[in-house]
């Protein structure tokens, strides 16, 4: 896989010299053999200084890049059996949300996630990973289904946002992700979210509300994006870099400000290098989360959520009293 | 059906407001403009028609301790968690300045300590907890104190079992807060969760604006929605949608009524009755036989 990622010119100068000796075939020189283990080597030691590093921006890059797995190359690799269910048996089939019910590792869950869609056809099919008002809904539908079979919920978070269109305002996009919210934070079956790549807004947390929420290294979970946001506080979109920094939106901020749970590691380079090894690493997290989460009593487990959800955001309050007013 | 009460705004008996907030009331002889019909409105009569004009019924926004004087009994109101302050938690820095120097800026704009004030109060005798949003504090968005004070309101109405008010005004979610902001719809809405469980009732009126993180979490979980006439209401903005559509949209677009058109909403109160609607409503859901125990 090239190194296409603006910030990774250096790398992709490497590569070039690899590939270069290594197009001479048979022809190669025991030196230039030597050559390129050596370059592959120092490519190696770079891609891994390099993403030991990212900026936030950069990693919005990563989160975003197009050849990032997204939800249904983890289904494909996670899971043993795949049933999906579509519809939200009111309007239609959003192909921005996808899911069903699943195995992994022996466990029966029910798996869904945004999917922003691959090759040109697919991406118009999921409208690029930005759900319309019945892809909440089926997942609410989903919600439902796997809270009457007990089966944990898994979702996969990967959006740019909900769709801001026309017709989505007519059928309740707001009052779609709200009913979700409040039917996550209550639904009587554990429920594990992870953000995989772009966590966007409203439209990521219509699916993200559960017991454990966790982001992979390279992901990114924003109140707004960074574009957004620099062209009403910056008024000028080309601060997207400063405020990108300064909305702290990389997994090891959000760890520290107590919005996620725990971190999950990607393969060097990030998990477009190595699809394989970004599923296993997902895999071994959502089993690690859930034998954890079944041990608990279902009362138990809406208490815990409750909780983690409720002194979100205290550490930034403090109380001055008999300040302020008069 | 009795509607004595035709309260002025320019009282408000809360807690947590500056006398400046309450009683910004125009000399006189100063005239304001209406926006959606250019009238030039006297200010003492503009004050006296509830800030609606009275020309084309445009609904001005209200302070918090103007519309808490609106909506609930006279000296009914106490607040509570009025001294919670955002201490920055991220420590965001724009090329504008700072967020704490923001803070610090609107709290002596408004006299209050964030965008919502929250308290227990009654009207026509029944008693609720009500929020109320503040646009003039940063667009009156939501970030850690508002979602707490918010949760706070949710869990007194919970525990009193005393019916739930929330009135919004918010852009949404507060930047600058970053994430922590998101997590406050999900926060209220839990806490929302709790108080359906419990059957205790909700009723959230939409002032504008109504939009994006509001408008998609607390705002519309209304058992009851209403909204005032002409109030900005919807996931995004009619200029986000117009860029993402490619299309000019209706001039109706994510209005109080185009919601009602699409059946999101109850209703759409014009803010002379609002209070005698409440009351209604409050009333049919206090004293009388339910199946409750049954
Ligand atoms: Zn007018």
């Amino acid at each position: 896989m090239a190194y296409d990622l603006d910030f990774e010119r250096p790398l992709a100068d490497i590569e070039k010299r690899i590939s270069q000796l290594q197009k001479r075939g048979e022809r190669m020189r025991p030196d230039e053999r030597a050559q390129v283990a050596e370059l592959q080597q120092e490519l190696a030691r770079r891609t891994k200084e390099l993403y030991a590093a990212l900026t936030p921006w950069q990693r919005v890059q990563v989160a975003r890049f197009r050849d990032r797995p997204y939800t249904n190359d983890y289904i494909k690799r996670m899971c043993d059996e795949y049933f999906e269910l579509r519809g939200d048996r009111r309007f239609a089939d959003d192909r921005a949300i996808q899911g069903g019910v699943a195995s992994i590792g022996g466990q029966t869950v029910v798996l869904m996630g945004h999917q922003k869609g691959r090759d040109l056809k697919e991406r118009e099919e999921c409208n690029f990973g930005m759900a319309h008002p019945e892809g909440y809904r089926k997942a609410l539908r989903l919600f439902r289904y796997a809270e009457r079979f007990h089966l944990p919920v898994i979702t996969l978070i990967d959006t740019t946002g909900a769709y801001p269109g026309l017709g989505d305002e007519e059928r309740g996009i707001s009052q779609a992700i709200a009913e979700n919210l409040l039917v996550m934070a209550g639904l009587r079956t554990p429920i594990i979210c992870i953000v995989i790549g772009e966590g966007g807004s409203g439209g990521a947390l219509g699916i993200g509300v559960g017991d454990k929420v966790l982001m992979l290294e390279n992901a990114v979970y924003t109140v707004a994006a960074p574009e957004a946001a620099a062209s009403i506080i910056w008024r000028d979109n080309a601060f997207a870099p400063d405020a990108a920094q300064a909305m702290k939106i990389t997994a090891p901020e959000l760890l520290e400000l107590g919005v996620v749970d725990s971190i999950i590691p990607e393969p060097v380079g990030g998990a477009h290098r190595d699809y394989q090894a970004a599923a296993e690493s997902v895999k071994a997290a959502i089993l690690r989360e859930l034998a954890d989460l079944k041990r608990l009593s279902t009362d138990a487990l809406l208490d815990h959520r409750y909780q983690r959800f409720r002194v979100i955001g205290l550490q930034g309050i403090t109380e001055v009293v008999g300040a302020a007013q008069k | 059906m009795k509607d004595e009460s035709q309260p002025a705004l320019t009282v408000a008996q809360t807690n947590g407001a500056h006398p400046d907030t309450v009683a910004r009331a125009l000399p006189d002889n100063l005239a304001v403009k209406c926006p959606n019909c250019r009238e030039l409105l006297l200010g003492k009569d503009w004050e006296k028609n509830l800030k609606v004009c009275q020309k084309c019924g445009h609904h001005f926004r209200l302070s918090a301790p103007e519309r808490i004087a609106l909506l609930l009994d006279p000296d009914s109101f106490s607040e509570f968690a009025s001294d919670l302050r955002s201490s920055d938690p991220l420590g965001f820095v724009a090329r504008s300045g700072s967020y704490a120097d923001k803070l610090v800026s609107e709290r002596e704009k408004t006299g209050l300590n964030d965008a919502v004030v929250v308290g227990m109060g009654s009207i026509e005798g029944i008693r609720l907890a009500l929020a109320v949003m503040d646009f003039r504090f940063i667009g009156g968005s939501m970030g850690s104190v508002v979602g707490e004070k918010l949760t706070q309101a949710i869990e007194r109405a919970a525990a009193e079992r005393a019916p739930l008010v929330i009135v919004s005004a918010s852009g949404g979610a507060r930047q600058q807060e970053g994430t922590i902001s998101l997590m406050q719809m999900a926060k209220t809405s839990a806490a929302l969760a709790r108080l359906a469980e419990a059957g205790v009732l909700y009723v959230s009126l939409l002032t504008d604006p109504t939009t994006a993180g509001i408008s998609a979490s607390f705002a519309f979980l209304g058992d009851v929605i209403l909204a005032e006439p002409g109030a900005l209401i919807g996931f995004a903005g009619p200029r986000v949608i117009e860029q993402m559509m490619h299309q000019r949209l209706p001039k109706d677009v994510n209005t109080a009524e185009f919601v009602l058109k699409h059946g999101m909403i109850d209703g759409i109160a014009h803010r002379r009755e609002v209070r005698a609607t409440l009351a209604r409503l409050l009333r049919l859901h206090s004293g009388g036989e339910t199946l409750a125990g049954a």
